[in-house]
């Protein structure tokens, strides 16, 4: 069950958007969560979308990863939808029933802020399949680099999400197994009401817990072996390097960003 | 040839600073040591024997309170050469998941070269040597947790010989593996010895993993109370015994053979050489 967690989850490949420097790509999200912010009308987040369904089809992202990525946010979209459509009340009046009035304006403005979430989404969850996660952090550690200046522990800061990100199967491996052992000993986690599941979850997180600390204690000794003094001096592998087609990829993006202005300034017009 | 590793009067305590009153437990009571470049050596003892705390002495992760400790000839209880000890000295420990770093091996293996600040084209060569020196090279893109025990204990080690240390300390690396990751470390572990002259130290439970070594060093509570070859320390069957360790099965077939008066030889460590003996002695009586 704890399998199913898809929390930065990185399906490999060759395509353009996997060759991007993962700086640039950070920065292209950026600029495209800017880009549905300064859409106004319609036209505008049309735009927004043929360009993010367009860098879809370029990665080669099977077409059903990006519907189970909006699947968890299903809530929120509905509670939106909801909140928009029933609490706007000026504008024409489509219906009216005791309390409920639903305007012409709630409509629009319910339709567009769930247009606008889920091209959010897609975006920013084609980051995370189109990027390992080291070259993420890796990218973090580059772009947030100038504030080091003012004592931002940067580097220290990249270095806890690497080793979170690797210890997520580690501890899913554990909680697994501390589960079966409390199991077997009698422990009954399905049945009972919310309260008497939760209190039950207590003997699982315990050990938990502990045994993290553990591992923290033994990985940390590990790293003093292999000569870890902090981020200074630190060379890297893998070299982050920009070229032709991140460029390529930057005017696209800003081609995109003026279409949307102008879009939505034709809209005005019209 | 001369000495690498060198313990003298070495005198280590575990200080408790969490209690009210903080307690001092003295784990090694003046042990010296000294271990040849080149060498292969088995360290024996039971749990809190003080066979850990004293390798970590050695890498200079801890500091001994009294005595002096030499790695490479450079004096462990100086600041400043702390890293280039560890340089030289690498320690690989007992359970895989919690010393690998990165979610990619080669990242991994890379991580020690990053710290050390060595220059990217370098760090991909030593990487790819190293990977390929413990046979984990078609592996190299592969997340670490989807590896079986051995493989990451392997991962663990190539990450070490990328920094090309001159000897290596490892405290209990087989524990936690199944029988074939055993053998597949044990195997590495011979050939950095025998084939790129890496010195090292096995801290290990299991007897037959000790008899392949050069040397065995027995730890006992705080002290060293027996250095020898294999045959010599296994051939006192009775003396292990006394302080909680086992003997090889091979050594104690020969230890209770000779005790119902069969002529075979006290310091028989391996099998080959065992079935031998027994083979003469059928063929004589026949």
């Amino acid at each position: 069950m704890l399998k199913d967690i898809t929390i930065g989850q990185y399906f490999p490949g060759k395509s353009i958007i996997h060759r991007l420097d993962p700086r640039i790509k950070i920065i292209l999200i950026v600029a495209f969560i800017v880009m549905l912010f300064i859409a106004d009308t319609f036209f505008g987040l049309g735009v927004g979308m043929v360009f993010v369904l367009g860098a879809f089809l370029l990665s080669g992202i099977p077409f059903k990863m990006m519907l189970k990525s909006l699947k968890p946010l299903m809530p929120l979209l509905i509670f939106t939808g909801l909140l928009n459509l029933l609490f706007i009340r000026t504008g024409d009046v489509l219906f009216k029933w005791r309390f409920l009035i639903i305007t012409k304006l709630g409509v629009t403005t319910a339709a567009f802020m769930i247009i606008r979430i889920v091209a959010l989404i897609i975006g920013s969850s084609l980051l995370t399949y189109t990027t390992s996660p080291i070259q993420l952090t890796d990218a973090i550690e580059r772009l947030f680099s100038p504030l080091k200046v003012i004592k931002v522990p940067v580097h220290e800061l990249a270095m806890m999400m690497t080793i979170a990100l690797r210890f997520i199967p580690t501890l899913i491996e554990d909680t697994d197994k501390i589960m079966s052992a409390q199991k077997a000993r009698g422990a009954d986690m399905e049945t009972g009401s919310i309260i008497k599941r939760a209190k039950a979850l207590v003997p699982i997180f315990v050990p938990l817990i502990v045994s993290s600390f553990r591992r923290a204690v033994e990985l940390a000794l590990a790293m003093e072996c292999r000569c870890y003094h902090g981020g200074e001096g630190r060379t890297r592998l893998k070299q982050l390097k920009t070229s032709f087609r991140d460029y390529a990829a930057l005017l696209v993006t800003a081609v995109f960003i003026t279409g949307v202005v102008l879009a939505d300034k034709i809209n005005f017009f019209i | 040839m001369e000495n690498f590793l060198s313990a003298k009067d070495l005198r280590f305590s575990y200080i408790n600073e969490s209690a009210e009153e903080p307690t001092e437990t003295e784990v090694l009571h003046g042990v010296s040591l000294d271990i040849k470049k080149g060498e292969f050596v088995a360290l024996l003892g039971h749990n809190g024997s003080g066979k850990s705390t004293l390798a970590k002495c050695f890498n200079a992760i801890n500091t001994a309170q009294s005595g002096s400790v030499f790695s490479c000839g450079l004096d462990a209880s100086k600041e400043e050469n702390v890293l280039p000890i560890r340089q030289r000295v690498g320690m690989v420990f007992q359970n895989p998941d919690n010393q690998i770093v990165a979610t990619i091996v080669e990242e991994d293996v890379a991580f020690a070269l990053e710290n050390m600040g060595v220059e990217p084209k370098e760090i991909r060569r030593r990487v790819d040597d190293a990977l390929k020196t413990v046979d984990m090279y078609d592996y190299r893109e592969h997340a670490p947790h989807k590896l079986s025990g051995g493989q990451k204990q392997r991962v663990a080690i190539a990450g070490l010989i990328a920094m090309r240390p001159e000897c290596i300390l490892l405290d209990e690396p087989t524990a936690m593996l199944d029988p074939k990751g055993r053998a597949e470390v044990m195997k590495t572990i011979k050939m950095l010895n025998k084939e790129m002259g890496v010195t090292i130290v096995l801290i290990t439970h299991y007897m037959e993993e000790a008899a392949q070594a050069d040397r065995v060093v027995v730890a006992d509570s705080g002290n060293i109370i027996m250095d020898g070859t294999p045959k010599q320390i296994f051939s006192q069957v009775e003396r292990l015994r006394s302080i909680g360790l086992d003997v090889p099965q091979v050594t104690e077939l020969v230890y209770l053979l000779r005790k119902e008066g069969v002529d075979l030889d006290a310091e028989t460590i391996t099998e080959d050489e065992c079935v031998e003996q027994l083979l003469n002695i059928f063929k004589k009586s026949n």
